[in-house]
């Protein structure tokens, strides 16, 4: 019993990486209904980011609140400059462009960085605590805390702010939006900057139990677009619990099924996917897409 | 081919699927065109030195592979971000059935093409009921699975080390040198695949494609079956991927999961973009791309492909929708000539 909490232990500090990164996905989905393949890729900038601003000296808890400026400006540039053109373009040139973006990024990174893998220290401090048998290390509580903490603020951001509310306007009905005042071009910005802040949050918690590398986010990113489509690719609080059940489910399945172990694992956000989309295509938590056909 | 359709050049927004192939150089021109190419593809491994020879060779096998690619993307509208694990799979069917069951090579073509084709329709079945986004998403899913599960079925598939295969060796009466042979091989293949594709894409079912790309729901209306219709530019374009990795295979002689990642999958389309969507002549461009930027820029720095990759799709998707086969579409149009 206690081997099998361990396993949902580890689950779920997996699983708070991936709901991270699928928050940053969620976020710019709502505003924009784009699904950002390059998502992944501009945390692992990011965490570039914060690598070189330790490596020129600066102490983790400094670097990081740089780094996530840097990641909020950043985002909103690539929606400013990338992303603003094919607005309104059929889906298939959308995802052709962030396609392109991760590509660039990726090769930008390596070109900048060289592709040797960079140690990036952890944060949170080494130990565990004891629970029951149960091991609970503090970096895991920590990404855990992390990812209730990004939570939480995102949620007083958009039920308790003014900007929040604009930019639910602009998730609900961009042309009305527009017509009671809220500059839409700029929320879209806005929710792109948002994105690459919660998503360089999840490159910095990934960064030390993976290795710093160009090609870091790659295998995180697969399991983020599962936890998405499980939660609902519109619900934030479903991007989360679809993070938290795909990490569970993974480590569950590595640990417990005898075919799968640990190097087919891969292949349970490909189930998760499918699976949803054939039986619940908008997700736990996401409102079905309702078409005037 | 078609009459004298005009193509509307003030695209507000670059949208590559509503663009239609311009039809505008006169047919005989065309048949010349295609001539001087087939003569000039025939006389050149005469006049390379070998590696030149395989790197034509390589730039044949990426061109089927995109045709296939365009078929689905170009022609149908889908996005498929997956298309190197149905190279991988054509490449893998042909490699253990040489290594394992002793078949001749010429063979493995065809059978490479059936299980690419049957693997294509069985994973199209359930991907088509998804719109373009989770389609990609699938795909993707799809694509980096590969690679692990390519490696646990060691005892067929040789594991992370793959299979190593001889080289086909040219026949006697062809007096050939392997290269060449080998470049021959691969023009056969890529003559006849761009021949099944276009005469598929000018039949009934080139007619449906495009209706379903264009607008799904008028399609409907007319009669076109979206789900099946979806299902099979699905299966067929998997099937030119496998026929383009069968090739690959025995130009290669050597298969490992690793020369499969989602980095193929992701350069094919790279490529296709660059090459231009929705034409015939963009997967051979597309193939040069893919072949030569890398091993070009190479040079600069090893990531120097993936930025140019990176920037020209962005750039291609704003500028020129329809790729560097649709500029020099446009360009041709520009020479004046007597009506």
């Amino acid at each position: 019993m206690a081997g099998f909490l361990q396993q949902v232990v580890q689950g779920l500090g997996a699983g708070a990486i991936y709901a991270s990164l699928a928050l940053a996905l969620v976020l710019i989905y709502q505003f924009t209904g784009i699904v950002n393949f390059a998502q992944g890729e501009l945390a692992m900038f990011s965490t570039y980011v914060a690598w070189q601003c330790m490596a020129a000296g600066l102490p983790f808890w400094v670097a990081l609140p740089l780094t996530l400026v840097v990641s909020f400006a950043g985002g909103m540039l690539i929606e400013r400059v990338i992303i603003r053109p094919v607005e309104g373009a059929p889906e298939l040139t959308i995802v052709i462009v962030t396609v392109g973006l991760f590509i660039f990024v990726n090769a930008a990174a390596g070109w900048i960085w060289t592709f040797l893998i960079k140690d990036f220290p952890n944060p949170f401090p080494g130990g565990a605590l004891e629970l029951g048998g149960v091991s609970l290390s503090f970096s895991t509580l920590g990404v855990l805390g992390v990812v209730a903490l990004v939570m939480g603020l995102l949620y007083l951001l958009f039920q308790h702010t003014k900007i929040g509310l604009g930019m639910r306007a602009v998730a609900a009905n961009p042309a009305s939006a527009r017509l009671v005042g809220i500059r839409v071009g700029w929320t879209l910005a806005l929710g792109w900057g948002l994105a690459a802040t919660v998503g360089a949050v999840s490159g910095v918690l990934v960064a030390p139990l993976l290795f710093l590398e160009p090609n870091m986010m790659a295998g995180v990113l697969i399991y983020a677009f599962a936890a998405a489509t499980l939660g609902g690719f519109d619900s934030p609080l479903g991007a989360v619990v679809g993070g938290l059940v795909v990490g569970v489910a993974e480590t569950l399945a590595g640990a417990y099924v005898g075919f799968i172990g640990s190097d087919l694992k891969v292949g349970v956000p490909l189930v998760i996917i499918l699976g949803v989309l054939l039986l619940r295509p908008q997700g736990l938590f996401g409102r079905a897409a309702v078409e005037r056909a | 081919m078609s009459g004298p359709t005009k193509v509307d050049d003030t695209t507000a927004a670059p949208a590559p699927a509503r663009k239609r192939r311009s039809g505008t150089i006169p047919a005989r021109w065309r048949w010349i065109a295609l001539a001087l190419l087939l003569a000039a593809a025939v006389y050149a491994p005469f006049q390379l030195v070998p590696f030149h020879v395989f790197q034509l060779t390589m730039v044949l096998v990426y061109a089927v592979a995109l045709l296939g690619l365009n078929l689905l993307v170009g022609h149908a509208g889908q996005i498929s971000l997956g298309h190197g694990a149905f190279f991988a799979i054509g490449a893998y069917t042909s490699a253990v059935l040489v290594d394992r069951l002793d078949v001749p090579y010429l063979l493995t073509l065809p059978l490479a093409a059936a299980v690419a084709f049957l693997v294509g329709f069985g994973l199209g079945v359930p991907a088509m009921r998804l719109r373009g986004l989770y389609l990609a998403l699938v795909t993707l899913a799809i694509a980096i699975f590969l690679v692990p599960l390519l490696k646990r079925f060691e005892e067929l598939t040789g594991g992370s080390m793959g299979l190593t295969l001889p080289k086909p060796v040219p026949p006697a009466w062809s007096g050939l040198a392997e290269d060449q042979w080998l470049y021959f091989l691969a023009l056969g293949v890529a003559v006849l695949a761009f021949l099944v594709a276009a005469s598929l894409l000018r039949s009934r079912v080139g007619r449906a494609l495009h209706a379903v790309r264009d607008n799904e729901i008028a399609a409907e209306v007319m009669g076109v079956r979206l789900s099946s219709y979806k299902t099979l530019a699905f299966a067929w374009s998997a099937m030119f991927a496998g026929v383009a990795g069968c090739v690959y295979t025995w130009v290669i002689g050597f298969v490992s999961p690793d020369s499969f990642t989602v980095n193929l999958s992701i350069t094919l389309l790279a490529g296709l973009v660059v090459g231009g969507l929705g034409s015939l002549s963009g997967p051979v461009l597309g193939g040069l791309f893919v072949m030569f930027v890398p091993s070009i820029s190479q040079d600069i720095n090893d990531a120097a492909p993936g930025v140019i990759f990176g920037l020209l799709i962005i750039l291609v998707m704003y500028v020129a929708p329809q790729g560097l086969a649709g500029l020099a579409g446009r360009l041709i149009k520009k020479i004046p000539r007597k009506e």
